[in-house]
């Protein structure tokens, strides 16, 4: 995570051009949006841009830049990018407006689908989903005879035949770079195991029977990664298979479409998508859903947030989706799934369905927690026991201080 | 001097250290001894959000700060005493830990982890810049006038390289397939890991400080070897001094004001050590006091920062600062009084 942020750090700016092609309307306004910097927020600044006067920064930091940014008055931006795990402080805080009005003047494309809504009030517009789940090499698979594994048993089973064949460097990737992206790996996993985070009463509640279950399989699949695991993010796992190292990872559907970039993919067509992978059977896939979107500031006119929401519109419209069908999962209409997106398709539509990534406040401060005292698990400092109640003790402490425990 | 005119030329210079050196550490200390927080309410709260083909809707008991009429978040800020320090120090498990003497137990507290690293990390590291320094220092000022300007450049280029960059070009040419990893494999005919090895990490932190900082150290000494007294080497060599003897007897003990000086420098950086765990991402091995603060005060995703640990944090840091400083100052103070 932490190597992201230096390699990301410079924010990419893109200007937009005066002159409006494709777009519908010729916006007066100035707007300025805050995202993720991912390809499918280029796609859609780009195809914004084509509106005139439009800003687009595209920051992998947006996370800890957007509350503040929208908590000022004027808001420092129009639009922001949003998944449903950044969405929460600016709902907390109430620093971005309801777009129910807006739909009705100009959201005529929108389908229901993709409305965010809060006590029945539209909050934010969903554009993409996003899920972690099973991308393999489909031809080592056909050469040894492999089946797609469906359960995490499975898995090993396959990652043992693969290392066996040893054709490949290693037999799995995953994303489980300290931090963010292992406590991120460890819910997936978690939630496989039916665990539930924490309390109604917002005690901690992962030093449970699916904590250790989670954390003893994360254990048995480290044994077929590269060593250096805890370092490695999801641009290390995406590089991993593009240059022949791996053979099956666990990756997020947003980096299914660098697979097959020529450009810097030495595997193209050779990488196939499915379901993530149950922990326990009868159990959901072992992983989260996600959501991509847009929400508008509060703290701005009425008419810039109208010209705002017409532009945001005219992002997420189907001729962007058209031009860039591959780049995400798209909610958006017009979207065709292709043949990379049939695994985040199978994971969502999972009987039972895995769970949103639940956007609470609770959640912010044990994905730090499982982000920050996790790593001594696998380090060998501290035996699961000792890494889960660690976990609990330093959400707990923080619990208190931000005043959700007493 | 006149007090007034005395008064005219400090001011501007005490005010500008007021408000940007004292101001700031009393804000902190004040943060360190209070929490502020929003105040929240649990309520049924209606969600729905996109799946792949239908909206899901879920009604749950959530937990929401309370907003005011103008739309802001309601906070109390009280006073918690030592409580955020405690939290820092690791709390129970910190008395857990002390009372069982398990060292072990006390090492996975990430304040006690961060203080093992940050202390062998300063303190193995100050005499390796210090040699390392006055060995540059003590070679260019040998060298051949031809050379010399060449040589300085050279060895001042560590310490001109943003000290990430340098942090980075270190961690390529050791971290995955790194192009010394791949030598050192092809060497000894293994597969090296060197960034799932702690022990390897903090070597390279290690190595990069000094690589980074000698070049400092070079320039003080090389600035301070001009300045021996040639007399005082000539008699020496009439005595039969051999070199080493010279550089023992007339050459450090001229440097040692200097010695002193940098050691005092190097000990407060290094112990405010933070681009070497961002640099080699050495967080699950390795973390510094100073990356710990910084820790505390990154946001979370659900927007929650600790703001008053951060503070606590820092503060503590600071303590440990002034307490290795201690001996060296005082040292200095007593040679100033003496002359």
């Amino acid at each position: 995570m932490t190597f992201q942020k230096l390699a990301l750090a410079g924010a990419v700016a893109l200007m937009g051009s005066t002159a409006a092609h494709a777009c519908a309307f010729e916006n007066e306004v100035e707007i300025k949006m805050l995202s993720a910097g991912f390809e499918a927020w280029k796609a859609v600044s780009e195809a914004m841009a084509e509106c005139g006067n439009f800003e687009a920064e595209l920051d992998q930091e947006f996370r800890q830049k957007q509350p503040a940014a929208f908590a000022a008055n004027p808001s420092l931006y129009q639009i922001g990018g949003v998944s449903n795990g950044t969405v929460t402080p600016l709902l907390n805080e109430g620093t971005i407006r309801p777009l129910d009005d807006l739909i009705e003047k100009y959201g005529q494309n929108l389908t229901p689908n993709q409305l965010i809504q809060i006590d029945g009030k539209t909050m934010a517009i969903a554009m993409m989903v996003n899920t972690q789940h099973l991308m393999y090499r489909s031809d080592i698979f056909e050469e040894l005879g492999l089946e797609v594994p469906t359960t995490y048993e499975e898995v090993l089973e396959v990652a043992a035949a693969i290392e066996e064949a040893g054709v490949v460097e290693y037999p799995l990737g995953a994303t489980m770079a300290s931090g963010w992206n292992l406590a991120q790996d460890f819910n997936n996993m978690f939630v496989g195991y039916g665990g539930t985070f924490y309390n109604a009463d917002s005690t901690p509640n992962v030093d449970s029977e699916a904590g250790m279950k989670a954390l003893e399989m994360m254990k048995r699949l480290t044994e077929y990664m590269d060593p250096e695991y805890l370092v490695s993010d999801s641009t290390y796992v995406q590089q991993q298979f593009q240059q022949e190292k791996i053979a099956m990872a666990n990756l997020w559907a947003s980096r299914a479409g660098a697979m097959n970039d020529e450009a810097e993919s030495a595997v193209v067509g050779r990488v196939a998508t499915a379901s993530a992978p149950l922990a326990e059977p009868g159990m959901p896939p072992a992983t989260t859903l996600w959501w991509d979107g847009i929400v508008i500031a509060a703290n701005i006119s009425d008419e810039e947030a109208e010209a705002a929401f017409r532009v945001a519109m005219e992002g997420l419209d189907e001729e962007m989706v058209r031009a860039n069908n591959s780049d995400a999962i798209w909610l958006v209409p017009g979207y065709r799934p292709d043949e990379m997106a049939q695994g985040a398709i199978a994971t969502a539509t999972a009987t039972p369905p895995p769970p949103s990534y639940p956007s609470t406040s609770q959640m912010g401060l044990m994905h730090t927690a499982l982000g920050s005292e996790l790593p001594a698990f696998f380090t060998g400092d501290a035996t699961a026991e000792e890494a889960l109640a660690a976990v609990e003790e330093a959400y707990s402490s923080a619990a208190r201080e931000a005043g959700l425990l007493d | 001097m006149k007090f007034k005119t005395f008064a005219m030329f400090v001011g501007p210079s005490v005010f500008l250290m007021l408000l940007f050196i004292a101001f700031p550490l009393v804000s902190v200390l004040l943060n360190s001894f209070q929490v502020t927080q929003p105040v929240f309410t649990t309520q049924e709260v209606e969600t729905c959000s996109a799946g792949f083909l239908t909206q899901n809707c879920v009604t749950e008991v959530k937990t929401i700060p309370v907003l005011d009429e103008n739309g802001d978040t309601v906070t109390t800020t009280e006073w918690v005493g030592f409580s955020s320090y405690a939290n820092v120090l690791g709390g129970q498990r910190f008395v857990d830990a002390i009372t069982s003497f398990d060292l072990g137990a006390l090492l996975r507290i990430d304040f006690w982890r961060a203080l093992r690293f940050t202390l062998t990390f300063t303190l193995i590291t100050l005499p390796l810049v210090l040699g390392l320094g006055l060995a540059i220092a003590v070679v260019v000022n040998n060298a051949t006038k031809a050379i010399k300007g060449p040589v300085i450049f050279v060895s001042l280029l560590p310490f001109i390289i943003t000290p990430v960059i340098g942090g980075l070009s270190i961690r390529w040419l050791f971290y995955g397939d790194g192009i010394v990893t791949v030598w050192l494999e092809a060497l000894f005919n293994t597969d090296l890991s060197i960034a799932a090895n702690g022990w390897a990490i903090e070597f390279l932190m290690m190595f990069y400080r000094v690589w980074h900082v000698a070049p400092f150290a070079f320039v003080i000494f090389y600035a301070g070897l001009q300045t021996v007294n040639q007399d005082t080497l000539e008699s020496a060599v009439i005595d039969g001094a051999s070199r080493w003897e010279r550089l023992r007897y007339v050459v450090i003990p001229h440097l040692m004001p200097l010695i002193v000086f940098i050691t005092l420098i190097h000990l407060m950086d290094a112990y405010r050590a933070f681009e070497e765990v961002i640099a080699f991402s050495s967080e699950s091995y390795r973390i510094t006091l100073q990356y710990l603060t910084y820790d505390y005060l990154t946001p979370d995703d659900a927007g929650n920062r600790a703001i008053s640990s951060a503070s606590a944090s820092a503060m503590l840091t600071m303590v440990g600062v002034v307490i290795l400083l201690a001996a060296p100052l005082r040292r200095t103070w007593q040679e100033h009084r003496g002359r």
